[in-house]
């Protein structure tokens, strides 16, 4: 084992540290999901989380459901507001885990494989989270189903004319998409789960879901064909999602919305927004579980140079609106910018660009890029920034309504703060709920990018290492 | 249960096949392309992860998975492109001056679809192909197996393959540097 090594002409960077071997990687992340005793940590945050979720979250909906959107802070100049801007925000943050399985795989960066389970679960959850504030803000609630093309005796139909039925159906083929391409990666994983499952329930849970995968070479071909064609199809997808939902603005007549470089910079701003959340919750659970050789400081600083580089995109977005609004000679359009910066919510626009523009500059040094917990630090703060980017382009744009006999400023009351406080116990609770009960990390994708694998050829018998046996 | 006793007391029924354990990649790798060479036909690799280069040493062809693919996207683009000239003719909506037939709204909804149906027809086409779900396979009795999902390498033939036979193939996969040959029933 430990005489000839095999130098590969190129050299590659190891991605699992620690010299281990692959039986290691399954024993470190089916270990996370087997331990017989949950850690109290993770049972404290669970426990609060789940309330936020379960109580907080319903409460306030039943509340607004019982009452009307005028339990909101609405107003008639600013008809959306909080709610809208939660929806953007956590549909945003989706992208990051999209981006990682199906655009890094792509482009063969093969250091996504230890993110991106996590990161595509964050997806899903942040994509229901998002779901929840359409379907509650139509005021008619009883009638939401009105979104989907449903045959009815009363024989109306969606007007296919309008971005927002073309948002309803990019979000839900999101979603669905989302779900099938996690689900597909997880089999593989859930059968090494149901082979070392000691419990009967754990055995009959695991292994119905596992489908009966054995690992065949036969059903490796065809899998991995789907999984290519998954990730060949999620990529324009994912640039289409946001793309779609920047055009709920832009297709509009309103200064300030009705922009083309919407799409772009919506993309670019949901995947900064994203990969600063899974770091956000990735970095602690790294550290609580101890992953640091699986998830290592090499990911960290990776997914921190994406954030430097799409904060910067979104920081001559920022520029860019400004220069269309001048350059245009528009008097409303200028105006809406000058408001935006100097009007009464400056203070959203400079905690924006503080957050957004400024945070990201750090991680151009290393030592802060190789820092997790300033690498945790500044990710908060660009979550921050990114949700008031949603905030200041709508209700900046709202407020100030063609005639100034019309004008209003928006404040939120309880009930916004708590419903989206909710929407954040849920997205956490579901995350936890996914660290315990599924293997975290995909342990078949590691495994297969493991130093000296891609070398081996039948007449070297190399273990996985590329180390002679 | 039947199953105890067929594999306590002497099998009366020919055994499935056999087993073989290796203990690397590359030598799985090998020893498929040695099988394949030998003339077998009806055998199988497993492994943790799927090895590069081993569709070729068993002598498959590419996946057959890309025709169902594009069957669901064509699928998924002519839904969107009947529903929405349909609800254009049943129901139509004036406003903004725009047309009732205009194809550039309509691109949107088109890609969704072509995207969402060719996402099923690859999931739903993968476990066809591949036979799955199927909770009871012959491979998945023996514990050693269990490896197979965490760091063993398998190698299995089959007893329905025209050049088994119990005691040659054995030998066979014994040469090949099997560290361990098992009898794998029904």
């Amino acid at each position: 084992m430990t005489t000839a090594t095999i130098q590969p002409d190129l050299q590659r960077p190891q991605l699992v540290l620690g010299n281990k071997r692959i039986g290691d990687v399954t024993e470190i992340v089916s270990g996370i999901v087997e331990k017989k005793t949950t850690p109290l940590w993770w049972k404290i945050a669970a426990t609060i989380t789940g309330l936020g979720a379960v109580v907080v979250l319903n409460l306030n909906i039943f509340y607004l459901f019982t009452t009307g959107v005028g339990v909101w802070g609405l107003n008639h100049p600013v008809m959306w507001a909080w709610d809208i801007t939660n929806f953007v925000f956590w549909i945003g943050i989706g992208h990051a885990g999209t981006l990682i399985s199906a655009i890094l795989f792509l482009m063969r960066q093969r250091w996504r494989t230890s993110i991106n389970r996590s990161a595509e679960a964050m997806t899903l959850f942040a994509v229901m989270c998002a779901g929840i504030f359409p379907g509650i803000h139509v005021g008619r609630w009883w009638m939401a189903w009105f979104l989907a093309p449903a045959p009815s005796q009363w024989g109306v139909w969606p007007n296919f004319h309008s971005p927002l039925l073309w948002d309803v159906f990019a979000v839900s083929t999101y979603a669905t998409v989302s779900v099938l391409f996690w689900y597909v990666g997880l089999i593989p994983d859930l059968a090494t789960l149901r082979d070392r499952a000691t419990g009967k329930l754990k055995q009959f849970a695991y292994g119905l879901f596992a489908l009966g995968w054995r690992g065949s070479n036969r059903h490796w071909r065809n899998y991995e064909m789907a999984y290519l064609v998954l990730a060949g199809i999620s990529t324009p997808l994912v640039l289409s999602v946001h793309s779609v939902v920047s055009m709920d603005f832009a297709t509009s007549v309103l200064p300030g919305w009705h922009a083309t470089i919407f799409p772009p910079y919506f993309v670019a701003g949901a995947i900064f927004s994203g990969f600063a959340m899974v770091l956000t919750i990735l970095i602690p659970a790294r550290q609580l579980f101890g992953l640091q050789d699986l998830i290592t400081i090499k990911h960290v600083d990776n997914m921190a140079k994406v954030i430097l580089a799409t904060g910067c995109m979104v920081g001559y977005a920022y520029g860019m609106e400004f220069f269309t609004a001048f350059y245009s000679g528009n008097a409303f359009e200028s105006f809406v910018f000058r408001n935006r910066a100097m009007g009464p919510y400056a203070w959203a626009y400079w905690t924006m660009v503080t957050c957004n523009v400024i945070t990201p500059q750090f991680f151009w040094f290393k030592k802060i890029r190789q820092n997790v917990w300033l690498v945790l630090a500044l990710c908060i703060f660009v979550n921050v920034g990114m949700w008031f980017e949603r905030f200041v382009i709508i209700v900046t744009s709202l407020h100030r309504d063609f005639l100034p006999s019309s004008w209003g400023y928006f404040t939120p009351t309880w009930v916004d703060i708590l419903t989206f406080v909710g929407s954040i116990c849920l997205f956490l609770h579901l995350f936890l709920l996914f660290i315990r009960f599924l293997p975290m990390i995909a342990m078949s994708e590691v495994k297969g990018i493991m130093q000296g694998h891609s070398l081996m050829n039948a007449d070297q018998p190399l273990d996985v290492h590329g180390r002679k046996e | 249960m039947s199953e105890t006793t067929s594999t306590t007391s002497a099998p009366s029924a020919a055994p499935w096949g056999l087993l073989a354990q290796f203990d690397s990649p590359g030598a799985l790798l090998r020893a498929a392309r040695e099988t394949c060479k030998a003339g077998y036909t009806c055998f199988d690799v497993y492994s943790p992860f799927p090895v590069h280069g081993m569709d070729q040493a068993m002598g498959l062809g590419r996946s057959k998975l890309g025709w169902i693919i594009a069957g669901g996207a064509l699928a998924g683009f002519l839904t969107a492109v009947g529903l929405q000239y349909f609800v254009a003719w049943d129901y139509p909506l004036v406003h903004q001056g725009k047309p009732f037939y205009a194809w550039q709204p309509y691109t949107i909804v088109c890609f969704e679809l072509t995207v969402l149906f060719a996402s099923f027809a690859a999931v739903i086409g993968m476990f066809f192909l591949n036979g799955l779900p199927l909770w009871y396979h012959p491979t998945l009795k023996p514990t050693s197996f269990a490896k197979a999902t965490d760091n063993g390498f398998f190698l299995t033939i089959e007893s329905r393959d025209q050049k088994y036979s119990p005691t040659t193939t054995r030998e066979f996969l014994e040469q090949l540097g099997a560290v361990k040959v098992e009898t794998l029933e029904e």
